[in-house]
């Protein structure tokens, strides 16, 4: 039975007809959509930036701001994929009943969740790319490899989104998702060698982050391209990614199944 | 019969959550261009077979097709062909009316020029064209049914799946709505129908099927059931314990039901006793009505409340 959560969804380009319902609504009111992911990582970069970074010696041999801006960049793509994927998706599923509509039509359930998925991608990709613009023109960015920093959005905005999903298959309500906001999400963006070098922490604290917190790996990865410091500490970043991805992708639409197939 | 005709096959479907048997082995067949009316108290079992039939809920024994087609080998086909109003409105509430249909004509891969003229001519055929570019929150209820049953027919299904498609709404609301199934069923589309009320089943449906605890315990043509189970009138008088007692005692085969205050007389002589009770007892209070599909479903299912 445990093999069940496994199984290869059955998917068709029907995926992308749910991923442009999204896409419709999303474009329906832009200018709502626009101004936060352009605003906020603004904050972190003038308090902490400038503020705080006048007390905090060099991180990795970097200004603070320096440092911090690639990890704004990973964080936006961690939060608007994981919300998109939990509170969103659960009022479309949950309140909207939009999931039912549509798997009353020729496309299947997994297509809805595969949809969902994709579509919390590119919120990562969209509110990445902004802030990504703004450090560009802070200066913050010093490779032209941060060209690559966008496709590299869609993969951890893919990744984000399938856990929040697996999330939002097994909440009971819409205030449980403060369980995985507060005591995952949040945590995960303070400790991920996003705001100071993980080298400072405790080694099994270390060891708990480079295991589960994909925000550890995108920011190292996102930092590695913003400032062309490319090595081989990169791969077990990339190979971590790469390997967690398609396991969280397929589990949250087999877990999905779960709830709405009884 | 022939079998060609045949729309809808069930043959000993069952459908099981946990240890709840919804679904206990039912056999029926949904004829081509046919308005077929599930019908029986909540928790019956009739959205669960409806919700077998448009694939959307696994079998857990039996086999059911549908044009031919086996519901878990041929789902997007199946789906394909049908058009649902869920009991439950699950309407787009981020898009206008004109959009819900629009986006909704994508899942079935409607060219974006065809669905829009099918969606304005849809519009025009539930009488909202006027609210074409409203959101859905700011519909009523009745106008909200409307778009239902506008984006259940934007596939052109050869099936249309009406759930309780009148509940809550005022009279003219529900009028409208019985006009357009009717008008659709000339135009040859099967129509499956679950309802509460009676005269909504006897009003529109060819052949209606009555379940409890997921068992059919009835099924034909309404006209016929009511003949069957009740005959052609029933009589009604006010409870009186005499004339309760004259009754028993003149007409035992008779079978008497008591709700509330009333009572109701079933017998295959409802005008002789009629004449009988007016006669002895010069009595006002008794009606001699039509018997109607209610009588008949609360005769087979009990007036033991439900839930």
């Amino acid at each position: 039975m445990k093999m069940s959560y496994f199984r290869l969804p059955k998917l068709s380009y029907r995926v992308r007809l749910v991923w442009r319902r999204n896409f419709d609504v999303f474009i329906k009111t832009y200018l709502v959509n626009f101004i936060p992911p352009l605003v906020e990582p603004l904050f972190y970069l003038v308090g902490l930036g400038f503020g705080l970074g006048g007390f905090v010696r060099p991180q990795e041999g970097l200004r603070y701001i320096a440092f911090i801006a690639p990890a704004l960049v990973a964080v936006s793509m961690m939060y608007s994929s994981f919300f998109e994927c939990t509170y969103a998706s659960f009022v479309r599923m949950y309140y909207q009943k939009t999931f039912d509509a549509i798997t009353a039509t020729p496309v299947n359930l997994d297509e809805v969740i595969a949809g969902e998925i994709l579509w919390g991608a590119t919120k990562s990709f969209i509110n990445s790319t902004i802030v990504l613009l703004v450090i560009l023109i802070f200066g913050l960015v010093s490779s032209p490899l941060f060209l690559l920093i966008p496709p590299l959005s869609i993969l951890i905005g893919i990744l984000f989104a399938s856990i929040a999903m697996c999330f939002t298959a097994i909440t009971p309500n819409i205030e449980t998702f403060n369980y995985p906001s507060f005591l995952y999400i949040t945590p995960m963006f303070i400790l991920s060698g996003t705001f100071f070098t993980i080298t400072g922490m405790p080694h099994a604290l270390q060891l708990f982050a480079k295991l589960f917190f994909p925000l550890y790996h995108a920011a190292l990865l996102s930092r590695a391209l913003a400032l062309g410091r490319i090595g081989s500490h990169l791969w077990f970043s990339i190979g971590w990614i790469l390997f967690f991805t398609p396991i969280f992708f397929i589990l949250a639409i087999n877990l999905m199944k779960k709830r709405l197939i009884k | 019969m022939n079998s060609n005709n045949v729309l809808i096959k069930a043959e000993k479907l069952t459908k099981k959550f946990g240890q709840l048997v919804a679904v206990d082995n039912i056999n029926f067949e949904v004829m081509k261009g046919k308005c077929f009316g599930f019908l029986g108290p909540n928790g019956a079992g009739k959205t669960t077979t409806i919700r077998m039939i448009h694939c959307v809920l696994p079998l857990s024994s039996g086999s059911l097709a549908v044009a031919d087609m086996d519901v878990s080998k041929q789902p997007r086909a199946i789906k394909a062909i049908i058009g649902i109003a869920p009991q439950e409105d699950n309407l787009d509430p981020d898009f206008s009316v004109l959009y819900n249909l629009i986006v909704y004509a994508r899942y079935f891969d409607i060219p974006k020029v065809e669905a829009q003229t099918r969606a304005k001519q849809l519009l025009q055929f539930i009488q909202l064209e006027e609210k074409s570019n409203v959101l859905i929150d700011e519909l009523s209820s009745g106008m909200k049914r409307r778009v239902v049953l506008a984006r259940a027919l934007i596939n052109e299904p050869q099936i249309l799946i009406l759930d309780e498609p009148t509940t809550g709404l005022d009279p003219q609301a529900r009028h409208l709505i019985w006009d357009k199934v009717r008008s659709l069923r000339k135009q040859g589309v099967t129509i499956i129908l679950t309802t509460h009320y009676m005269e909504e089943a006897a009003q529109l449906c060819d052949r209606t099927l009555i379940m409890d605890n997921g068992k059919i315990i009835e099924q034909g043509k309404p006209e016929a059931l009511v003949k069957k189970h009740v005959g052609e009138e029933v009589l009604e008088v006010a409870y009186d314990e005499e004339i309760i007692g004259y009754l028993k005692k003149g007409f035992p085969d008779a079978k008497l039901e008591i709700v509330n205050d009333r009572v109701q007389v079933f017998s295959n002589q409802p005008r002789g006793i009629f004449t009988g009770l007016l006669e002895k007892f010069r009595y006002k209070g008794a009606i001699l009505r039509d018997a109607n599909l209610e009588d008949v479903f609360l005769k087979l299912t009990g007036r033991r409340l439900r839930e």
